[in-house]
């Protein structure tokens, strides 16, 4: 078994929306990624999975749970505690059309973060993380500037300069959501060699597809709770969770013979000020019973090995 | 006939220092009633200029050439004098990301009331009728309509923009990327949506989207563009299992699929600038199986079973 990079217990993030309504984005999550593990964290806009990735990052204060790297518990480290963390914990944005700053240089950007944590070396280790992030050969892209690359090329760039400091693990928020198909699978194989390589991998996503493609666990997120997680192929192929379920069910498939029984949940999802009672889903879910309304599901065993759903019913 | 035909369709766009940008090399395509086509492509491939053209909305430093027949009319011939009678009221448009668009401080209903009006379809209380029943059309309370932008969530307020593009009760709805900003189940509403428009109303639809799967799930047909060029048309099945070009093929390739069967690939390099003449085939540099004969001329189309055509010197391998 592989060390344990990140861990995170029942972790709630919440906000305060005027005087006195509270808005609870995360709302007890627990997970882990291992060294070498390719985790995806699978939800709808506003379900809270970037709002994990930023906490887990010390981006956005935590309310309560924990959060520990490798066997430091860094839930209420300060920032000049979290600099050493940061090393090994790097993050990579959406979008690298506003993530790097158009006034650097490519060798600037990616020798940034080597400056702020007083690293020897640079050129070396600019080098380095650009030949591993796939710029190669280095030289070709060291003088340019963000405006003469390509979305994907950006990317690679902003990828560059989160292995300048040789993280542990890598946090990426949504990492292909802005480029051409052409050019996606070209950022996930970079990111799945990482992880070969030793990488813990905690992805961010919305695309089904593409967690089923690279991830080893999904993790499937609804309204701040986690309601289902397992083996990728597992969640995908026998979901438990009516939401999973869905959610699986709405993918549009490639092939246009692939019969698609789409079950289309109506509505969208609830304001996380306003949780429902009982089981969060149950407003929208076509399988509910009385009893959903009321009583709260923990995640447990459902499926196979190390395959756990939020849902009475399984 | 078909209800909307483009024959050999150009743009190009004036840029600064005489220099020219051809995005629209040449398109050619005919379109049926209640038929539901997609145009697939990457960024800058010219599929959404394409579509301004069929509407008349090109920038002031664009020119056109080539027909658009609606209805067997050339409506690109006179100019906005002949675009003019038909944009919104026989060929309408979502914009890509009209859901977006709507002024925050007017109510829904005034905004959709507002181009019926200009329009001359009805007036004052016709009016709001009207837009309650276009707004019931796409499964949106009439009541609603007094309700602003904000209190809509980003799903019905995408369903509120195609009402607008509806008001007019146009035979064809250019739709640009009608989905991209939208969550996977909200996606299937609009989706669903769109079907139903098109089978109940007999609507022919061009859904613009750079998403294959997408295209697959609700298009009987589509056509598939590089360069200013389609590249290949075909039904969305002879696409995915018999693609006559090596683009189609590596962009399905390129493309996840949710039960993990294939590997996936993504193509080297990117698209060409189209400000510069390009010699031979454009997708020549990324491709998987060019010859010689792809440096030297643009390829000739090649159809190989009615309907169904590439533009490709190298046969078809699945």
């Amino acid at each position: 078994m592989s060390e344990t990079l990140l861990t995170i217990e029942d972790l709630v993030v919440q906000y305060r929306q005027g005087r006195k309504k509270v808005v609870k984005a995360v709302d007890g999550v627990s997970l882990t990624v291992a060294a070498g593990e390719f985790v995806a964290l699978v939800g709808e806009s506003g379900c809270g999975k970037t709002t994990t990735a930023q906490t887990a990052m010390r981006m956005v204060p935590a309310t309560s749970g924990t959060i520990r790297y490798r066997d430091r518990d860094i839930t209420n480290a300060t920032q000049s505690e979290m600099r050493p963390i940061r090393r090994e914990l790097q993050i990579i944005f959406q979008d690298p059309y506003e993530s790097l700053d158009p006034r650097f240089r490519v060798k600037d950007i990616v020798a940034e973060p080597l400056e702020i944590h007083g690293l020897d070396n640079r050129d070396e280790r600019v080098r380095a993380a650009m030949e591993r992030a796939g710029l190669t050969p280095a030289d070709l892209y060291l003088e340019r500037y963000p405006h003469e690359l390509s979305g994907g090329q950006r990317q690679r760039v902003s990828i560059a300069a989160a292995l300048a400091l040789e993280p542990t693990m890598l946090l990426a928020d949504e990492p292909v959501s802005m480029l051409d198909v052409s050019v996606r699978a070209g950022i996930l194989g970079l990111l799945n060699d990482l992880r070969t390589s030793g990488l813990g991998i905690l992805m961010i996503t919305h695309d089904l597809s593409t967690a089923a493609h690279f991830a080893d666990r999904i993790c499937v997120m609804y309204l701040g709770r986690i309601v289902e997680e397992g083996p990728a192929h597992e969640v995908i192929r026998n979901p438990q969770h009516p939401y999973t379920k869905a959610l699986v069910s709405v993918v549009p498939q490639p092939d246009p013979e692939q019969s698609m029984q789409p079950e289309i949940l109506q509505g969208e999802t609830p304001n996380p000020a306003d949780v429902p009672t009982g089981c969060r889903f149950h407003p929208r879910c076509p399988v509910a019973t009385a009893a959903c309304s009321s009583e709260d599901p923990p995640l447990r065993p459902a499926g196979s090995d190390g395959h756990r759903a939020a849902c009475i019913l399984v | 006939m078909s209800v909307l035909a483009v024959e050999d369709l150009h743009v190009w766009f004036e840029l600064p220092d005489d220099k020219e940008l051809h995005a629209v090399q040449g398109i050619s395509f005919g379109l049926e009633r209640g038929e539901r086509m997609g145009l697939v492509g990457e960024s800058g491939c010219g599929k959404t200029t394409a579509i301004l053209a069929m509407m008349g909305l090109l920038p002031p430093n664009a020119s056109a050439a080539g027909r658009i027949l609606l209805d067997g009319e050339d409506i690109l011939a006179g100019g906005d004098a002949t675009m003019r009678p038909h944009r919104w009221n026989d060929i309408a448009m979502v914009f890509q990301g009209a859901m977006n668009a709507f002024d925050p401080v007017k109510t829904i209903g005034s905004q959709i009331q507002e181009p019926i009006e200009t329009a001359g379809l009805a007036k004052g209380k016709a009016a709001r009728a009207r837009t309650a029943e276009l707004l019931e059309l796409v499964g949106i309370s009439g009541e609603r309509q007094d309700r602003f932008p904000h209190e809509f969530s980003g799903g019905m307020r995408q369903r509120a923009a195609i009402a607008m593009a509806l008001a007019c009760q146009p035979k064809v709805l250019l739709a640009d990327e009608p989905t991209t900003a939208l969550d996977v189940m909200v996606q299937a509403q609009i989706l669903e949506l769109l079907v139903r428009l098109t089978d109940e109303l007999g609507l022919a639809l061009i859904m613009v989207t750079h998403d294959l799967p997408l295209v697959s799930q609700i298009c009987q047909r589509a056509a598939v563009m590089y360069a200013g060029h389609i590249t290949e048309l075909g039904t969305t099945t002879e696409l995915y299992h018999r693609p006559l070009h090596p683009y189609t093929r590596m962009l399905f390739g390129a493309t996840p699929d949710l039960l993990a069967q294939r590997e996936v690939t993504s193509i080297p390099g990117a698209p060409p600038r189209l400000d510069q003449e390009i010699t031979g085939c454009p997708f020549r540099p990324r491709c998987d199986s060019a010859i010689d004969a792809c440096a030297l001329s643009y390829p000739p189309t090649r159809t190989a079973e009615p309907g169904h055509s590439g533009a490709c010197f190298v046969e078809a391998h699945a």
